[in-house]
């Protein structure tokens, strides 16, 4: 069981996929305007990636390597074309809100790579834990953008689910800017250095 | 809509990056330098332009005739992964210099959003193919402004010696980036 820990480990904490490894950028910036989207392109982008990882991890001893980054993508676009009409079938709203974003999960950087750093390597059983643990990190990391984002942009959380909160008081001026284009770049950047000043910290302790 | 208005909305009101948010990971990762940031720029607009014409002429003559549609994600991403494959062989041979210094973002614009973004965005809007060309070229110009630019402030910054050592790199150059992303909303009700 241990492989399923150490996988889970990498994918969240260790090689989180966006504040570690710095991939899958355009839809951590362009669908974390609410909690909500940002869970939902997260959750999407797993299972992709869980489907991808098995398949890939399945014929990975049959595709030759020359041919091999354009046999993944097809496999990709493959789950990517069924995800679509899965959430166009029972999540309209979520489809609506994700716009293009869909179809442009097949070019996330974070799927092929996980393909062809782990899955085309490994067997079937640790490419699922891979897939989990990467997509986990990366779902944890969109809805943690996106709450901060619409914690400030709107002053709900988690808004148009079940889980909806009113967070800031009801005269609070929502900042527009948060859940707009430039909120996005200034939120993640700001994060990213509050984790920087954690692990410069770290190494200055351990001096 | 006319074609002067198509391309003012492509390359500024909706800039492909600041606004649309595609084509981030190129935007971010080959703005070091001006000049790798202008050779980043032309070769996305030849993939873009040449991506958007074939896949536009795909999706006319291949998916709609046989009424699988649905099918574009597919199609769109394998014709431009080939494109792709085939700039890559042109640049080796005519440019080698140009080759090496674009490193590996060149097979990366495969995964560039910004070329099956704008595919994406063309069949959505069901331009005709003039209109999908006009459409390609000011979103590809738009990158590449928006990406020359950065790198332009990026080698500004690298002599900066009061930047914390938290926000060095990555941070500040988000930072700037959504500076510059609320300069370009000014745009917004210019069409």
């Amino acid at each position: 069981m241990s492989i399923i820990s150490d996988r889970l480990k990498t994918g969240i904490i260790n090689e989180n996929p966006i504040f570690v490894q710095v991939i899958g950028m355009c839809p951590t910036l362009a669908v974390t305007s609410s909690a909500v989207n940002g869970a939902g392109m997260g959750l999407a982008s797993t299972a992709v990636l869980i489907g991808s990882n098995v398949v890939i991890s399945l014929l990975r001893n049959i595709i030759p390597k020359e041919i091999r980054i354009p046999a993944f993508i097809v496999i990709i676009a493959t789950f990517v074309t069924i995800l679509q009409f899965l959430l166009q079938g029972y999540a309209p709203a979520l489809n609506d809100q994700l716009g293009i974003f869909i179809p442009l999960i097949v070019v996330n950087c974070l799927i092929l790579g996980r393909a062809e750093a782990y899955a085309s390597k490994n067997n079937v059983f640790s490419s699922i834990f891979d897939a989990i643990g990467m997509g986990l990190g990366f779902t944890i990391s969109l809805t943690v953008l996106g709450a901060i984002r619409e914690i400030f942009g709107n002053g709900t959380i988690f808004d148009g689910s079940a889980l909806a909160l009113r967070v800031m008081p009801a005269s609070y001026e929502p900042a527009l800017i948060m859940v707009l284009a430039p909120g996005a770049f200034i939120t993640l950047g700001v994060l990213m250095a509050i984790l920087n000043q954690r692990t410069i910290n770290k190494r200055k302790k351990s001096n | 809509m006319n074609l002067f208005t198509i391309f003012i909305a492509a390359a500024l009101v909706n800039n492909v990056v600041l606004a649309q948010f595609l084509g981030i990971c190129p935007f971010l990762g080959v703005s070091k330098k001006v000049d790798t940031a202008k050779g980043m720029g032309m070769a996305v607009t030849f993939v873009m332009l040449l991506a958007s014409t074939i896949s536009y002429l795909v999706y006319e003559f291949v998916l709609v005739p046989w009424h699988i549609e649905y099918l574009y994600t597919i199609a769109f991403i394998l014709v431009i992964a080939s494109l792709v494959q085939l700039v890559e062989v042109i640049i080796k041979k005519t440019n080698p210099a140009l080759y090496k210094s674009l490193g590996i973002f060149l097979p990366l614009i495969t995964t560039n959003c910004a070329v099956l973004g704008v595919a994406i965005n063309n069949m959505n809007e069901g331009f005709t193919l003039i209109q999908s060309l006009v459409n390609s070229l000011g979103c590809a110009l738009g990158f590449t402004l928006a990406i020359v630019l950065l790198a332009s402030l990026r080698e500004r910054m690298e002599e900066n010696t009061n930047i914390p050592e938290a926000l060095k790199g990555l941070p500040i150059t988000l930072i700037t980036s959504g500076l510059m992303a609320i300069a370009f909303l000014g745009f917004s009700g210019l069409v």
